[in-house]
Order: C-alpha cells, then sequence, then structure tokens
C-alpha cells in the first residue's frame, strides 16, 4: 500500500523541514520526503493549501479505563485524539485501579493496540495507589513498557518519599513526572487565588504552593541526577525555578497546558465549573511568563491535560466539581488560533512542542516524518474557521472552558501508522 | 394606577445586579412595610397564595427567621427546609433537591448554602424566584441592603464617605456584599483585619487595606464590625481570641478616633468581648438591633416585589 501526500507545506523541526515537499507513505512506514515525487501509487492526496505535519504527541492525558469509563475510554478518548490531530498519546496512572503493577498497564497496552484510534503509550504510578508511601513497582512496569511514572493528581507529599524514588528511578533510566504543587496549601482552595477570587469569595490556591513544590522536586533532580518532568507549570515562580535549575544542567523537563498558555482565572467568573482545573487558571501575568517560557526553552513541551469528567459530575456547585476537563480535540486550533496566528510562536516551534519535543523527552518515536518512521502524520488547514461545540466531540468529557471559542486552523486528516483515522473532522470507523 | 416593577420575578443574587433604581425602590418600599410592622395587626393578605420555601444549607436562626416572619406577615405560607450540606455530598444531590421542590410549586426559594456559587446554580436551574440568603463567603445581599437601608435611617449619605470593615474579611460574604453596594454609591471604603484573614488581592476590590485598627477608624464614619468565627483559631489562621480583641476589637476607647456620631454595625451574632466589646455593642453609636429590625423590613419589600411585583397599594400601611 503506497499513500502520496502532494503538495503539502510540510513543517517537520526534526529535519529542519520548512518547506512545500511531497511524503511517500509506504504500509505504515514513511518512505520518502522529497520536493517531488513521482511513483505509482494506490492513492494520491493532494495537501495543497494544507500543512503537513507529524501527528501531535500529547505527553499527558487522561484516558480513565479502567474504572472510570462513565468519563472516558481508551476507545472514545483515543477517538478524540484522532479527531484532534493528535497520534500519540501517553495516559496517567490515576484509573481505578491506579497503573502500579505490570499487569494493569499491559491491560490497557493490549485494549489499546487491539482498539485505540492513536498510539497509547501508559505511565506508572510512583508509589502503590499513588498513596505517597511505598513504591510502585517501578522496574516490572518500565520492562513492560511503562515510558515515566507519575502520581499526577496528587503531589508526593513526603520528600522522602520522593527523593528515593527519583534514586529508583533514575537506576532504571525512567523520568518521573511531579504534579507539583503543595498539597495543604493546594486542597485549601479551589481556583487561583487572585483578583477574581478575592470577588468570589471563593477559597485561592496561592501561586506559592506551585513554586514550592517545583523548587523541591527541581532540588531533588539536582541532587539525584534523575530526569524529573514538571507537569502543567501554571505559574511564573516556577518558569523561573525551572529556568534557573536548567542553566545549572540539572535534568529537569517542564511542559504547560494549552488552557494555561491561553485562559486566565476571569474564565470562573460566574462559578463556570468548566474552568474549575488544577493547577488552577491563573491570572495574566503567569500566562505571561508560561509564554516566555515556550519561547526560550524553559518549557519543553505543549500537552492537554485532556481529563474528561461524566457531564453531571462537572454539573454542580462550583466547590464540587472535580478538576479538569477535556483537551485533546481543542487543542491544535486553540494553539493556532490564540498562539499561531497571533504571532506568539511560529510553526516549528509549535510542532516541535506539541510534537517533537515531548516524543523526544520520553523515548517515543513519534513526532518526526523522517523516513523509516511510523507514518503519523496530521494534515492541517491553518486558516480553516469553526467554533469548539462540544457536542462534535468524541470525548464523553462535554466541559470545556473553549466552549464557543471562535478558532482558525485545524486538523482536517489524522494519518496513524499509514491509515487515516480522520478525515474533514469525522473520524473513521472500519 | 398599579403598575408591574422592575424586580418582578427577578432572582436577587448579589448586589452587583441591582440598580440603584432598583435599590431605591426597595427601600421605598421597605419604608412602608417598616410602618406596617408598627401596626398593631403587622399581617397582610399581600402575598397571600404564595409559597416560600427557606432552604437553607447551614445552621441560621437569625436570617431564617427573618426571611421566615417577612413571607408571614405578608400572608405567604413559609416553609422550612433545613440540611446540612454533608447530606449534599451523600444522598440527593442539590440540583435533585432543587428540581423536586420547583415540582411542589413554589415561588421562591430563599436559599442558604456554604458554597460560593449555589444561588446562581439554583437560580440556573430553577424557574421560582432564587432569593440568595447567603452562598459561602459570596454574597449576602439582604444583610448588605439592610446596612445600608440602616445607614440612609442615620441620615448618612454614601459618597466619599470614610467606612471602615473590620475583621474576617477572607471569609466573609457580608465584606464582600458590603463592598460591592457601598462601591456604587461612591464610598470611600476602607478594611482591616489579621493579615491571614485577608484575601491576597484585597487592594483590587478597590479599598484601602490598614495593619492597625487605629489608621483604619481614623475620622470613620460607618464602622462595620464582621463577626470572627471561632473555628478560624482552631485551624491556627490566628492566635488567640484575646489577641484577635486586643488587636482589632472595637472599644469605646478606639471609637474616639472615627467620627463623632459615628454609626457602628455588625450583622450578627455578636462574639461580645472579642469583635466588639462588651459596653460598645449597643452603646449610643451601635445600630445592631435597628439592622435586625430593617433585616425583616428589606426582606419583606424584596418579597413582595420579586413575587408580585405590583406598587403598594395605597392602604396597605
Amino acid at each position: 500500500m503506497k499513500i502520496l501526500i502532494k503538495n503539502g507545506h510540510v513543517v517537520d523541526p526534526s529535519q529542519s523541514l520548512n518547506a512545500t515537499a511531497d511524503i511517500l507513505v509506504e504500509d505504515n512506514r514513511i518512505a520518502q520526503v522529497a520536493p517531488h515525487i513521482h511513483v505509482a501509487c494506490d492513492r494520491e492526496v493532494d495537501a495543497s493549501g494544507l500543512t503537513v505535519i507529524p501527528g501531535l504527541v500529547d505527553v499527558h492525558t487522561h484516558l480513565r479505563e479502567p474504572g472510570y469509563e462513565a468519563k472516558e475510554d481508551i476507545v472514545s478518548g483515543t477517538q478524540a485524539a484522532a479527531h484532534g490531530g493528535v497520534t500519540t498519546v501517553a495516559c496517567m496512572p490515576n484509573t481505578h485501579p491506579v497503573v502500579d503493577t505490570s499487569i494493569v498497564l499491559s491491560g490497557i497496552q493490549e485494549r489499546a493496540a487491539r482498539q485505540a484510534w492513536a498510539h497509547v503509550e501508559v505511565i506508572g504510578a510512583i508509589t502503590k495507589g499513588s498513596q505517597g508511601k511505598e513504591l510502585a513497582e517501578m522496574g516490572d512496569m518500565a520492562a513492560h513498557g511503562a515510558i515515566a511514572f507519575s502520581d499526577d493528581g496528587h503531589y508526593v507529599s513526603s520528600a522522602r518519599m520522593f527523593l528515593l524514588a527519583a534514586q529508583y528511578a533514575k537506576g532504571i533510566h525512567k523520568p518521573l513526572i511531579s504534579h507539583s504543587l503543595d498539597e495543604e496549601l493546594n486542597t485549601q482552595g479551589f481556583m487561583h487565588e487572585g483578583v477574581v477570587s478575592a470577588h468570589l469569595g471563593i477559597p485561592g490556591v496561592a501561586s506559592v504552593a506551585e513554586d514550592i513544590a517545583v523548587a523541591r522536586d527541581c532540588l531533588i533532580a539536582q541532587y539525584t541526577g534523575a530526569h524529573i518532568h514538571i507537569a502543567h507549570i501554571s505559574t511564573k515562580g516556577a518558569v523561573d525555578i525551572v529556568r534557573h535549575f536548567k542553566a545549572q544542567g540539572v535534568r529537569v523537563t517542564a511542559e504547560a497546558t494549552v488552557h494555561h498558555l491561553t485562559l486566565t482565572d476571569e474564565a470562573c467568573a460566574g462559578f463556570n465549573t468548566a474552568a474549575k482545573v488544577s493547577p488552577p487558571l491563573r491570572s495574566a501575568e503567569h500566562v505571561r511568563a508560561l509564554r516566555e517560557g515556550i519561547l526560550d526553552g524553559t518549557l519543553d513541551a505543549i500537552v492537554t491535560d485532556h481529563s474528561p469528567h461524566a457531564p453531571e459530575e462537572k454539573d454542580v456547585e462550583f466547590r464540587f466539581a472535580p478538576n479538569g476537563f477535556t483537551g485533546l480535540e481543542t487543542s491544535l486550533g486553540v494553539v493556532l488560533t490564540d498562539l499561531y496566528h497571533t504571532g506568539v510562536m511560529d510553526l516549528p516551534t509549535l510542532v516541535t512542542k506539541m510534537s517533537y519535543a515531548p516524543a523526544q523527552l520520553f523515548g517515543l518515536s513519534g513526532g518526526t516524518l523522517r523516513p523509516g518512521a511510523a507514518a503519523d502524520i496530521t494534515l492541517v488547514d491553518l486558516n480553516r474557521e469553526w467554533t469548539v461545540d462540544s457536542h462534535y466531540f468524541y470525548t464523553r468529557g462535554k466541559f470545556t472552558p473553549f466552549e464557543g471559542k471562535k478558532c482558525k486552523g485545524q486538523a482536517v486528516a489524522t494519518m496513524l501508522s499509514g491509515k487515516f483515522v480522520m478525515e474533514n473532522g469525522k473520524v473513521l470507523c472500519n | 394606577m398599579r403598575c408591574t416593577t422592575s424586580l418582578y420575578g427577578k432572582d436577587v443574587l448579589d448586589v452587583s445586579a441591582l440598580t440603584l433604581a432598583d435599590i431605591d425602590l426597595i427601600f421605598q418600599t421597605a419604608d412602608r412595610m417598616k410602618k406596617r410592622l408598627k401596626q398593631k395587626i403587622k399581617k397582610s393578605s399581600y402575598l397571600k397564595g404564595k409559597a416560600i420555601i427557606n432552604l437553607f444549607y447551614e445552621p441560621s436562626t437569625r436570617t431564617r427567621t427573618s426571611f421566615e416572619l417577612a413571607g408571614k406577615y405578608l400572608g405567604a405560607d413559609v416553609i422550612n427546609f433545613t440540611t446540612s450540606a454533608s447530606s449534599l455530598l451523600k444522598g440527593e444531590s442539590f440540583r435533585d433537591t432543587l428540581l423536586t421542590l420547583q415540582s411542589m410549586h413554589c415561588d421562591a426559594v430563599i436559599l442558604r448554602h456554604p458554597v460560593e456559587g449555589a444561588a446562581a446554580f439554583a437560580a440556573r436551574e430553577l424557574s421560582p424566584v432564587v432569593i440568595n440568603a447567603g452562598d459561602g463567603a459570596h454574597a449576602h445581599p439582604t444583610q448588605a441592603l439592610l446596612d445600608l437601608f440602616t445607614l440612609r435611617e442615620k441620615g448618612l449619605r454614601l459618597n466619599g464617605l470614610k467606612m471602615v470593615i473590620v475583621g474576617d474579611i477572607l471569609h466573609s460574604r457580608v465584606a464582600r456584599s458590603n463592598i460591592a453596594l457601598w462601591t456604587k454609591y461612591g464610598a470611600d471604603i476602607h478594611v482591616c483585619g489579621p493579615g491571614s484573614l485577608l484575601p491576597h488581592d484585597l487592594a483590587a476590590l478597590g479599598v484601602t487595606v490598614h495593619d492597625h485598627i487605629e489608621d483604619a477608624l481614623k475620622d470613620a464614619y460607618v464602622i462595620n464590625a464582621l463577626r470572627i468565627q471561632l473555628e478560624r483559631q482552631q485551624k491556627g489562621m490566628f492566635p488567640s481570641p484575646r489577641e484577635y480583641a486586643r488587636l482589632f476589637g472595637i472599644t469605646d476607647q478606639r471609637l474616639k478616633l472615627a467620627k463623632p456620631g459615628a454609626v457602628i454595625l455588625h450583622p450578627g451574632p455578636l462574639n461580645r468581648g472579642l469583635e466588639i466589646a462588651w459596653e460598645t455593642a449597643y452603646n449610643s453609636q451601635s445600630a445592631v438591633l435597628q439592622q435586625v429590625e430593617n433585616g425583616v423590613a428589606i426582606r419583606m419589600a424584596l418579597l413582595a416585589l420579586t413575587l408580585k411585583g405590583e406598587n403598594l397599594d395605597e392602604n396597605f400601611d
């Protein structure tokens, strides 16, 4: 099977490519990338006017299976990924049961291999049950393909436990991903502590709750030499701290979410539970700092922290609503609209942060269009105008603070290992 | 001639949605309610046939009684539905409770709830009128209205006037609603309290923040002392009631710093000897009992205006 994608504008930072080119896909791999390819093929796709990028790699998602299938499962979550132009998702272990043993991990991998519409990489738990008390069998999980370890949703509050985890993880050559928020400060609040919370009377989460935790984690990375990746950085202080430690050569990496880069705590006005998330949406000065961090390389990746919840769980009083919302189907459109079309970042940077760099951070094979790589390709119409409408989402999580947002730019086709899984906004069922 | 008033069928969730004309109308109506309250027969049949539910998820005797009497004086049927916030998390969801009450054909729900935004949530779900009787630390519009009504009776106009709020601003819906309401009238609002009980970005609300009670009180015309919840001390948010009283308590001595005749407001119930000294609580400058009286009149006015929405008959009072 040969598919030729012709005349697209190819943006592939892995080979410093930013030009019109043809891409030949043979079976499930990329065979050739060249200005003009003339070859007999089974299908020719005219990508004139479109931008062709490596499929997006989202290293922070929640697929909710096993245990929370009312929120999402592997099928709905990966269909959402395909819809959004994402070809690889890494899923967090805060399922039920928690992914803290290799058998649970393998179960997810097996289901994903049979059912998924995207490559699914699994992140294991750092501690048993993500309780922060005893180390989980990270070595066994690593042997079965865990790409990293995280107690995401919880900070590993005990410095002793996190230090032990870092020492252990270094020995098995896997990164730890830290949900860095001081737990005691964090659990007091429900949104960013700032002007909006002062108005609404909602108890706030101080930005220092994150700064303190990120500082500790960076110090432990420095002390142990382990690779520690800071999840969803949301504060100016945390960006400054990571920048400082990176300059010292410490193996710390970091990500920012689409929503922390584009929204502020104003989104919570009117007690909008769709905007309730942890860490919380913060004020404009923090958003500015995050964007600077992305551009100067302090922040390595842009992720969604796709966290679907069942509608009835989010449609309650603000304080009782669970944190998080869906993101896989809005990430590219929102980033193109608010960061690319506004001139904050160019396309190579966007593709680097949303595809190439995250794949590199965790040793994944995606994020590149180099010959020989899996043919994970996203075709993007940079100028397509559309409005976010959760009715058209494939995810079960219908709450998003971007509901109704007018976007410019969208994935129009997604190819996974040489097969189109989404075309013209429709996920393809075999 | 009867005409429908601007508040008919409206929810009262916080003061920010009220126009100055709405507030004038509420106060004019409350004046007449107050007259009626002083008559031999207080009860009228103005809201006869209307059903009002006091839905209280927090213990409250004063506000609940005030609303209950306000409804009953106007001839409405008033039911108290008191439950605890913890039951929210166990059994029936908040929405289910609301929809159940709605199906019983009530005309108004008076809601007291420990969570910010609960009144707005209820208003989205319900067609009956929702009156917010306090939602978490967010808003307490009837308290703010009765406070302002009391100040009006004292002959005060707020524009440029130095007003001071003292105490636990962080957890206070009364403070937030008063700041919002007083701001509409151009008051010069000052606040003072322990740093650990002040919101982080408090100044952004347009108020001047003081560390020392003496600076806050100097030349003030109105002093609003807030109730200190002792559980805050148990949670470690301030060192001791004794130290609080020393640093922030309103005393006759400190009152001398304010303008002569400055009015003391307190939403009650009082912790005498803590946020306000024993002898100061009911001194000649204290409006505390007048506030309670006006609370009934204001709540009668709101129920009348939102549920019937006609100008009162000239024979009403």
